[in-house]
């Protein structure tokens, strides 16, 4: 049996002269050494092909046609007839099947002494890994030293470190978000907190957007508190941070800057009239008696604006220390009103 | 150690014993510890202390509780990537043990600084194979043993494991004897190599 093929394989007519030292390997070693190898004779027909190559190609007819009805080239591209085969031997070859999924292939061919001919060694180009060419092929269909089955591992466990990399990831980036959150939020209220407030400003100025900021004092709060407890005043500073947030818009600022002081940056809003109109609605609301399990509450708000279009250049500090200005005006004023900061409030009040 | 076998640990835990057992024996082993994230570094003492907790809250040995992991890691639905990865190592059972020796130099492509012991697998004839385990985590030898169990079971392979009671690997190591006569198979599970890249 065995000499049987090596006799076919030798067949005395001669291409390349043989010389004493070239081997003479049966298509049992080839099969065994280059399992995805194809024999070409002399005519560019397929002849041959090792186990692998004859799995991958599943139904696909081989065997006694021409390589080039088989397979189209990509590299060489001049390859488009078995007359083109003529000193391929030695290139790198990138080549695909014609019929039916165009898997690719890389390989080279080199020319066979006696018969003549070329033997092609063929490997499966880098993007058919993924599914191994579609042909279901097993560990056994590579050879020993092909290293596919490494690639396959290694791109397995690639995935897996990828995935768990990307899990962690988004784990701390939750995490970052949260605690960013917590770390901009009056935890009582949910309102911001005086460094989102601080930020805001920030942002404002920088962005040189006109803005208002109003600082709100609560009135009667410290009897709420004195009566009732601190349970009591808790409750309270909730519901006074619902009417704040229910009578400004989305897109301003409202935060807990004291214990019963709150700031508004009221955003692209500078004209008094309206900030007055939301200020009214704002005390009207916080007036609203609050019921505290068995007592009810009674407060009122005392608020200070001062508005960015009045300065050259706004400066957060200088634009908290005139609402306040304001805020202590509306206080002498008799409480529960809204002041918008004016110049003549700098002069030291005679009292 | 490589949070990567924390992890693993938790989720043998999670997965086998629920989320409560988890969390009482994290509470044990340390105050503020509630799960390992996989691509950290932790301490090794705290390693030890979550499976020294775990074997008490279990009533399990040390060497019970890291043969149930092992099997865990290759057996059970959530960990299906380390058994492809394993299965990778060729078509039958006994192209598995000999892929055993290549196995730790596998996995350190992916994972450069993981703990994995070195495996070395000698051919004793008479379908005995012996595995000396070397290095890597204390008691990785019991993982190991249940790693080969459960793969065996998976190739369809019938196997008997027995501790050798040799010194051959010298201190630090430890070696599984595995008989595999010759003609005893069943079914083993389904297996292609490409199942899990196209995701």
């Amino acid at each position: 049996m065995m000499a049987d093929m090596d006799r076919r394989d030798v067949i005395d007519r001669v291409a390349i002269p043989r010389k004493d030292d070239d081997l003479l390997l049966g298509r049992h070693g080839l099969d065994l050494l280059m399992p995805m190898h194809a024999m070409i004779d002399p005519e560019g027909r397929i002849v041959h092909i090792g186990p692998s190559l004859s799995r991958l190609a599943g139904n696909r007819p081989l065997v006694n046609r021409k390589l080039t009805d088989c397979f189209s080239f990509n590299r060489p591209q001049t390859v488009r007839g078995p007359a083109d085969l003529h000193g391929i031997g030695g290139h790198r070859l990138d080549l695909a099947f014609r019929d039916g999924r165009a898997v690719r292939l890389r390989g080279v061919a080199a020319p066979l002494a006696g018969a003549g001919g070329l033997v092609l060694n063929l490997s499966l180009g880098l993007r058919e890994l993924a599914d191994l060419g579609g042909a279901g092929l097993t560990c056994t269909d590579f050879s020993a030293t092909d290293m596919t089955v490494d690639m396959l591992y290694l791109i397995e466990g690639k995935n897996a470190a990828m995935t768990e990399s990307q899990r962690l990831i988004m784990r701390l980036n939750g995490a970052r978000q949260m605690a960013e959150k917590q770390a901009f939020t009056d935890t009582l209220t949910g309102l911001g907190n005086r460094r989102a407030l601080d930020r805001a400003l920030a942002d404002l100025v920088a962005a040189g957007i006109p803005f208002a900021l109003c600082n709100v004092d609560l009135d009667y709060f410290k009897q709420v508190n004195d009566r009732h407890g601190h349970a009591a005043g808790d409750e309270v500073l909730k519901a006074v941070a619902h009417v704040l947030t229910d009578v400004t818009r989305d897109r301003d600022l409202v935060a807990r800057t004291g214990g019963d002081e709150f700031v508004i940056l009221f955003r692209n809003l500078v004209d008094p009239a309206i900030i007055d109109r939301i200020a009214r609605r704002l005390i009207v609301g916080v007036e609203q008696p609050i019921t505290v399990g068995d007592a009810t509450c009674r407060i009122s708000a005392s608020m200070g604006t001062a508005l960015s279009t009045a300065y050259d250049v706004a400066d957060p500090v200088q634009m908290m220390a005139d609402a306040d200005l304001a805020l202590y005006a509306s206080k002498r004023a008799g409480r529960s009103r809204h002041a918008v900061f004016d110049a003549c409030l700098h002069v030291p009040p005679s009292e | 150690m490589h949070g990567l076998v924390n992890r693993s640990l938790q989720g043998f835990l999670q997965d086998t014993y629920g989320d409560e057992v988890w969390r009482d024996i994290a509470r044990r082993s340390a105050p503020d510890l509630t799960g390992f994230e996989p691509m950290m570094e932790y301490e090794d003492a705290l390693t030890h202390d979550v499976i020294a907790a775990a074997c008490r809250a279990l009533s399990k040995t040390q060497p019970d509780l890291l043969e149930d992991l092992g099997t865990y890691l290759v057996s059970h639905p959530n960990m299906s990537r380390v058994r492809r990865l394993m299965r990778y190592g060729g078509d039958d059972f006994r192209a598995f043990l000999h892929s055993l020796d290549d196995l730790p130099e596998r996995a350190r492509l992916i994972l450069p600084d993981a703990p994995f012991p070195g495996l070395r697998l000698t051919d004793m004839g008479s379908g005995i194979y012996r595995l000396t385990c070397r290095g890597g985590m204390p008691g990785v030898e019991h993982v190991v043993m249940g790693i080969i169990r459960a793969m065996a079971d998976d190739y369809g392979a019938l196997v008997v494991l027995d501790w050798a009671e040799t010194a051959d690997g010298g201190p630090d190591s430890a070696t599984i004897d595995i008989h595999m006569p010759a003609d005893r198979f069943h079914e083993g599970r389904a297996f292609a190599l490409t199942d899990g890249l196209a995701s």
